[in-house]
């Protein structure tokens, strides 16, 4: 199996706070891989380092054989890899259609073309509204995005990051605050974009989202690795169990921080 | 069919612009004209940057100003008078363009209010060197060349050099906004660290507004010099230029094509009439103040895209009650409503079959169209 996203010894800090410590991660071509971790575990820092959100302290990420370490957001979208973020982030002030055009801007086919040419060709939209009609919310194309509910806005956000076709597609709790219907669509179309072969990196604290979805599962508690493999064996693992339940030493939050 | 009958009702409004020194000849009038159409060109270039990008500049006066000096001092050097002038405004531009490109590369490093603030430090910085350069006559100037026709037909050629800015700023605003690089600049107002993730390279798109807004107000400053007939530091570097093309885009709505010229026609002519009338600057300058607090508190987004959806409520509501009362209920409701209705059914407890949110909605129509309309607000 190749690797998709690899990302070695990673460390992080925001001023006295170390986010990240040694963290490495691997994510296989075409398969669903989980990131879980108790709150404050360094999941979304470690999401924004590979994205080129933040700058690493220390460490290397790769998209396939290719070093990407804190290139800017841009480029690494670029070079295929897409993601959402915890608290949705769409463009209020577009309507969905526009939202999905942004980023078909850079999609390969579109990169030589005049600037002054009309947003979005007939391929772009045809292939926007496609996944439009494949989250459900293809009936709202024309409506100013800010007029969506947080669950639509959560459908946008997952249908523009596919409009340029990355190759990996890392969402950042896709499930937070989403009731439970939306949840199962979410999974199957999920699922139905891995069939057609795209990878994905999912962060969730919804515990049967992430073990229903994910081949691989990686556990960060503190910024680091505490485990990784498959659902059944995680979800047993004492460290785990530590992570979230906090069993074992009840002085962990005075140690730890 | 919506986009021809913009056209239509574009070049319309142009030609009536166009015939109008033909029918008002007072020179009072036709003074206040020219002052009126300088300034629209100016506010719809401030619009380009300013009202897509979200990135508020308060700097645009340095281009203005160094338009207005450029053309003072080339005309000085080569001895340009009459009609010759007219050719360095290209000169003008060219000035401009090239003092926005490290202006741009050090201000669009920053966002909102820094961003704001650093355009008023150039702002302040360009008066200064006017002031205490030789090369630009320190506090008294620089006197423009004369022109060389009859004071009968004076205005006109600054009329119809100012139109033609106008036209041709207008017709760059409105295919700015419907291409790739004016959804580029819209997406970075919303929201620039997304766009950046959707692979938008914002600093050359920031920047490129940056400087076609600069290179039209080096224009329009440089005309507006060789019509005033002078420049001192205090007037083409002035404040007051901000302060009234951002209540002229304010007004007629912020990020609309037509907007700023809406706010142009309105403003302007009402400052110049003010002060004429009253013989006393200081009340326009007052009543713009004024101005400026009525549009923030009560059309925050400007005359034309509030106006744009209260029409459409209108013939909604019209179209609604022609169709006879659905059992439903007659009364549309409103943008943000029909937002929540169609919200509804995503937030409601799971049906029988999986309900995926905004397959089974179906908004109100007058909801969809209030807020297509008010995105639709452009020209």
């Amino acid at each position: 199996m190749t690797v998709m996203l690899r990302a070695e010894g990673v460390s992080k800090a925001f001023g006295g706070v170390q986010a990240l410590q040694d963290c490495a991660i691997e994510v296989e071509q075409g398969s669903i891989a989980g990131l879980i971790g108790p709150n404050g575990s360094g999941k979304t820092t470690l999401f924004n380092v590979m994205t080129g959100y933040e700058r690493v302290d220390a460490g290397q990420v790769y998209l396939g054989d290719k070093k990407i370490t804190n290139l800017p957001p841009q480029r690494v979208f670029a070079l295929g890899m897409g993601r959402t973020f915890q608290l949705t982030r769409i463009f209020p002030r577009l309507t969905v259609m526009e939202n999905m055009l942004v980023a078909a801007q850079h999609s390969g086919h579109g990169r030589a073309r005049n600037p002054l040419a009309r947003a979005g060709g007939r391929a772009v939209r045809r292939r926007a509204g496609e996944l439009l009609e494949l989250t459900g919310i293809a009936g709202h194309a024309d409506a100013l995005a800010d007029t969506l509910s947080y669950g639509q806005r959560k459908l946008l956000e997952l249908s523009y990051v596919l409009v340029a076709d990355p190759a990996i597609v890392l969402l950042d709790e896709p499930a937070g605050g989403v009731n439970p219907s939306l949840i199962e669509l979410l999974s199957d179309r999920i699922r139905e974009l891995n069939a057609a072969g795209t990878t994905f990196l999912i962060v969730e604290h919804n515990m049967d989202f992430v073990m229903g979805l994910c081949a691989r599962v990686t556990v960060l508690d503190y910024g680091t690795v505490v485990a990784s493999g498959p659902p059944d064996i995680v979800r047993t693992d004492p460290r785990v169990l530590d992570a979230y339940l906090g069993t074992a030493e009840e002085d962990d939050d005075v140690a730890g921080r | 069919m919506r986009t021809a009958r913009r056209a239509g009702g574009a070049l319309v409004f142009f030609a009536v612009l166009a015939l109008f020194p033909q029918v008002f000849q007072n020179a009072t009038v036709t003074t206040i004209a020219v002052d009126t159409l300088i300034f629209a060109g100016a506010a719809v270039a401030w619009n380009i940057f300013s009202g897509y990008s979200g990135y508020l500049s308060l700097g645009h006066a340095v281009f203005f100003g160094a338009g207005a000096y450029t053309v003072g001092i080339a005309a000085r050097a080569w001895h340009t008078n009459g009609d010759g002038v007219f050719v360095l405004l290209l000169l003008a531009a060219a000035v401009a363009g090239g003092l926005s490109v490290p202006l741009g590369l050090i201000a669009l490093r920053v966002r909102r209010h820094t961003f704001v603030v650093i355009t008023i430090a150039f702002f302040f910085i360009a008066q200064l060197v006017a002031t205490n350069l030789s090369v630009t006559g320190g506090s008294s100037g620089i006197l423009a060349p004369s022109p060389n026709w009859t004071a009968a037909t004076f205005n006109d050629p600054f009329y119809y050099i100012a139109l033609a800015l106008l036209a041709a700023t207008t017709a760059a605003s409105w295919l700015i906004r419907g291409s790739r690089f004016g959804l580029q600049l819209r997406a970075i107002r919303d929201d620039e660290d997304r766009a950046a993730g959707l692979g938008v390279r914002a600093m050359p798109v920031k920047l490129t507004a940056f400087v076609i807004s600069a290179v039209v107000t080096g224009v329009a400053g440089g005309l507006w010099f060789y019509f005033i007939g002078q420049a001192i530091p205090q007037f083409a570097f002035d404040p007051l230029f901000d302060l009234s093309v951002v209540v002229m885009a304010f007004f007629g709505g912020l990020g609309t094509i037509s907007g700023p010229i809406l706010g142009a026609l309105v403003i302007e002519p009402a400052q110049q009439w003010l002060t004429l009338q009253y013989s006393n600057e200081y009340l326009s300058e007052i009543l713009l103040g004024a101005l400026f607090l009525v549009v923030i508190l009560l059309l925050p987004r400007g005359v034309i895209p509030t106006a744009a959806e209260q029409i459409t409520k209108y013939r909604a509501r019209r179209a609604a009650v022609a169709a006879g009362p659905a059992p439903a209920g007659p009364a549309p409701p409103g943008p943000a409503q029909a937002g929540r209705a169609a919200a509804g059914p995503a937030q409601a407890p799971a049906g029988p079959a999986q309900a995926p949110a905004g397959t089974v909605p179906q908004a109100p129509p007058a909801g969809e169209q209030a807020g297509t309309a008010a995105r639709e607000a452009g020209p």
